[in-house]
């Protein structure tokens, strides 16, 4: 069974003017399609507008379809009756850090959640201390979060997510605020507990180079999905993500206009410096014997 | 004429336990017209330091000269001085707080005493510079896209007409076209106005392909001070610091290690083909 499942999935909204008439319909979601399995890294990548964070409020029940159907975890999230079972199956990271953090200290910031839905107090403790290992943030729990770095404030947020027990964490743009000590830190985070816990990740970034671990990726475009693949096939086809106003990676970029140049022998897309590197010396080698 | 910063110290809380170093010793001479990138991780005073060089803060000790006149001395004229060096601050769209967009733009001028026909004149051109068009004068700024917002916010600080253009991580939280449109937007003012240019960023990218120099802040301190090939030739000891360089620079060290007789200075992927198309040859 998917963790997520949506069907003919679309959402519109109303916009209104300052008297409140109404001046359109913009359907921010149409027709998606998708299920992502147990386990699965997805990323979900899109400018700004094009639906992907309305796409994701849909998985953990934040927004309800105006039409076709959401399934998480077997459960249709229209059904109240399992509202708070989906939100802490699937549970949900913001772009703000600063947005998200309640607690005065780290460790009661993290137990709020399972706090809230009743958990008998010592196994809060021990889901906190669980959570904040994960995260590489255990040594801060008793440090007031205000005092924290933007990554750091992330990877708080994301374990209070995990102290939920969740079998999904949706993320979207955890980074946009970050500098880039702290991108790596959240997508490092990120990254282990998808391998270590088995959750599945969808993460939603503007960022390429966070993407290439992902196992599929989806682009989105005016609410629809525009591509699907795994990153390298979606990194092969970097006339069309740049058309979608895309940032490709400076390395997979320059295999491209090198290959453009007659550089035959490149693979189709190229991922990493590493094979960047790999592909060119050998390259280079024959162009010296002939 | 230019900003100059002479042995520059800023002590937050200082004599209380919670004092903290944020400058230490900074020296600087910024020359007029200078497109200027400020990097450094979070907290390492590119903040602190920015909020010197319109008045908002003062050093604990030292001075800063602004066309060669100290700006602490009694008497000088603070406001003039933040008209002429105008500070973007970050999520500047926050800040937007008029009923519409042209008196949003007004409120700076207006604050300044000018006759109204020179403040209307002052807010129509610096929307115009921003590229926002008259169907939007009269709509409130919180119906605008992040994007346009984001223009608004500048056009009030290029209403001042200001000498000195800073902006604290203007592309931040936009996506990748807006992010575009933004640093056109500020390369193309540049040449129109021949502004002195600030960019405090966090992408390593984004400052290799458009300054003209780097100032690296560590600590409270200027870390490096140079043009960009230079300063991301320092890479191994700019990630110690919490930064780094664009991706473009560790394929061409690695290249150059693996033997491949490469421009390891390239910054651009156009530079960097042509480099290794040579080298291949």
């Amino acid at each position: 069974m998917s963790i997520i499942e949506t069907k003919q999935l679309a959402f519109e909204y109303i916009r209104r003017d300052d008297e409140g008439n109404v001046e359109g319909i913009t359907r921010a979601v149409d027709n998606v399609e998708l299920a992502i399995e147990p386990g699965e890294f997805i990323a979900i990548l899109g400018h700004n507008g094009s639906g992907k964070s309305t796409l994701a409020k849909h998985m953990n029940a934040i927004l309800y379809p105006t039409e076709g159907v959401v399934w998480v975890d077997g459960k249709e999230t229209t059904d109240e009756e399992y509202l708070w079972e989906i939100r802490q199956k699937a549970g949900m990271v913001f772009q703000n850090p600063d947005n998200q953090i309640i607690g005065q200290v780290v460790e009661e910031d993290v137990g709020f959640g399972p706090e809230n839905i009743g958990v008998p107090t010592k196994e809060i403790w021990q889901r906190v201390e669980e959570s904040l290992k994960t995260v590489g943030m255990y040594e801060y729990r008793k440090k007031s979060p205000n005092r924290l770095s933007g990554g750091q404030k992330q990877r708080i947020s994301i374990a209070g997510v995990l102290a939920m027990r969740p079998k999904c964490i949706i993320l979207d743009e955890p980074t946009a605020m970050l500098d880039p000590t702290g991108r790596k830190e959240v997508i490092g985070a990120v990254t282990g507990l998808n391998r270590s816990e088995g959750i599945t990740v969808v993460l939603i970034t503007h960022y390429m180079e966070e993407i290439i671990n992902a196992d599929r990726v989806f682009v989105m475009d005016r609410g629809a999905i525009a591509m699907t693949g795994t990153p390298r096939q979606i990194f092969s086809r970097v006339d069309e993500l740049k058309a979608l106003h895309l940032d490709v990676p400076q390395v997979t970029l320059l295999a491209h206009e090198l290959k453009k140049s007659g550089i035959g022998h490149l693979p189709e897309a190229v991922l990493t410096t590493e094979e960047l590197v790999a592909a060119l010396t050998g390259s280079g080698r024959m162009g010296r014997n002939h | 004429m230019s900003i100059i910063l002479d042995h520059v110290h800023h002590i937050y809380d200082e004599g209380t336990a919670m004092a903290s170093v944020a400058l230490a010793d900074i020296n600087l001479v910024i020359p007029d017209g200078q497109y200027v990138g400020l990097i450094g991780h979070t907290g390492s005073g590119k903040s602190t330091l920015i909020q010197h060089l319109n008045g908002l803060l003062k050093p604990t000790s030292g001075s800063i000269y602004f066309n060669g006149e100290d700006i602490h001395d009694s008497g000088y004229n603070k406001k003039q001085l933040r008209s002429r060096v105008g500070l973007v601050f970050q999520y500047p769209e926050h800040q937007l707080f008029e009923v519409d967009v042209y008196s949003d733009v007004c409120f700076g001028p207006n604050n300044l005493g000018l006759e109204r026909l020179e403040v209307e004149l002052r807010a129509f051109n610096a929307l115009k510079q921003v590229g926002i068009t008259e169907e939007y004068f009269y709509q409130s700024p919180f119906d605008l896209s992040g994007g346009q917002k984001r223009r608004v916010a500048i056009a009030g600080v290029l209403a001042m007409k200001p000498q000195v253009l800073i902006l604290d991580e203007p592309t931040a939280g936009l996506d990748p076209r807006g992010k575009e449109e933004i640093l056109e937007l500020i390369a193309r003012l540049r040449i129109e106005t021949g502004m002195t240019v600030i960019l405090v960023s966090h992408s390593m990218e984004e400052v290799a392909r458009h300054v003209e120099r780097i100032i690296v802040m560590n600590k409270g301190g200027v870390a490096y001070d140079d043009h960009p090939s230079a300063v991301f030739g320092h890479f191994r000891e700019l990630e110690a610091i919490g930064l780094g360089a664009p991706q473009i620079t560790y394929i061409m060290e690695a290249l150059h290690q693996s033997g491949l007789a490469v421009d390891r200075s390239a910054l651009s992927i156009e530079a960097a083909r042509d480099s290794i198309l040579v080298a291949l040859r």
